[in-house]
């Protein structure tokens, strides 16, 4: 009998790091990416994922100009 | 699946505009390096405008060079360091306008050199003036009325001009979706492939957003790449032979 592979990486971010270009959103094939309602020390607003959603595939690490994510 | 973004590239925050290409361009660059062992070995020549913003957030050697001779730099430096891997990391401004002759001229000689281009379509850190690469009719600081084409020339397409040049390899990559970044990725390791064999002037262009200078959100502004500027810039590779050097 078959069994599925869990995938138990996820996407993590570093929201200080964030500038807001939100290109990880657009990215995203499970939307699981949304904005925050706070703003960081530089004055964007960051992103946040949501675990449930987020499946681990690597396109909001690959898009992001500024290393706010890793897959771990 | 881990993805960890490299040390060399990641552990200081960048200075570059919110949605800026520099900084995926970096971390393609210290991807590469980290799969090939080189990330101690690289040596960098940057040109003065927005590229030299990587001097503090990147951990290769790095030489600034006058404003567009970074590629001519590159290959004083390769002359000298013969088994490390030499790169020029440029803009459109400097290495089609200000530096075009010492681009020329490298591809001719083929100088062993790995050169990556950023194009934005604009020159970025002064204010977005016209560029040689901007396209027909793209309003910038100073063709605020579009850009005429019967008077400044038609936008450079460094295809067209290098093209038919004997040099191993010369491609366009984008990073302004997805599939294109990991494309693009290739196109780097590509030429650091070709480099370390010595085989000579290795070129990626690589089309990059500029969402400060062109006045857009950094999403519609990698849509435009897309869209319009991949209509007169085709992405992928043109030259891709044995290098005779």
């Amino acid at each position: 009998m078959a069994t599925a592979i869990k995938n138990t990486a996820k996407a993590k971010t570093n929201p200080e790091k964030c500038k807001g270009c939100y290109y990880c959103i657009k990215a995203c094939p499970k939307d699981a990416i949304s904005i925050m309602d706070i703003v960081n020390k530089k004055g964007y607003s960051p992103t946040q994922v949501d675990e449930e959603k987020c499946i681990g595939c690597g396109a909001c690490y690959t898009v992001c100009p500024d290393t706010v994510y890793t897959i771990e | 699946m881990e993805l960890r973004a490299p040390e060399s590239i990641s552990f200081a925050q960048t200075s570059f505009c919110p949605g800026c290409g520099h900084g995926i361009v970096s971390r393609l660059i210290g991807e590469v390096m980290e799969e090939m062992g080189l990330t101690e070995k690289l040596l960098t020549v940057v040109d003065v405008a927005c590229s030299s913003l990587h001097i503090d957030t990147w951990k290769f050697d790095t030489v600034i060079a006058a404003h567009g001779r970074p590629i001519a730099t590159a290959t004083g430096v390769k002359k000298i360091r013969r088994e490390n891997p030499v790169l020029a990391y440029l803009g459109d401004g400097a290495a089609y306008s200000i530096g075009i002759a010492e681009t020329m001229h490298a591809a001719l000689r083929n100088d062993n050199v790995v050169t990556i281009i950023i194009n934005n379509g604009v020159f970025g850190m002064t204010g977005g003036q016209m560029a040689p690469t901007s396209l027909a009719g793209q309003k910038t600081t100073t063709s605020p009325k579009g850009r005429d084409v019967s008077k400044t020339g038609q936008p450079f397409d460094v295809v067209k001009v290098m093209g038919s040049l004997d040099i191993p390899y010369l491609a366009r990559g984008s990073v302004s979706n997805l599939g294109d970044i990991r494309r693009t990725k290739k196109y780097i390791k590509k030429a650091f492939e070709k480099h370390m064999n010595n085989e000579g002037f290795c070129l990626v262009e690589i089309l990059s957003p500029c969402p400060t200078n062109l006045g857009m959100a950094p999403v519609a502004c990698s849509e435009r790449i897309d869209g319009v500027v991949k209509e007169l810039f085709n992405t992928g590779e043109y030259i891709d032979k044995e290098g005779t050097k």
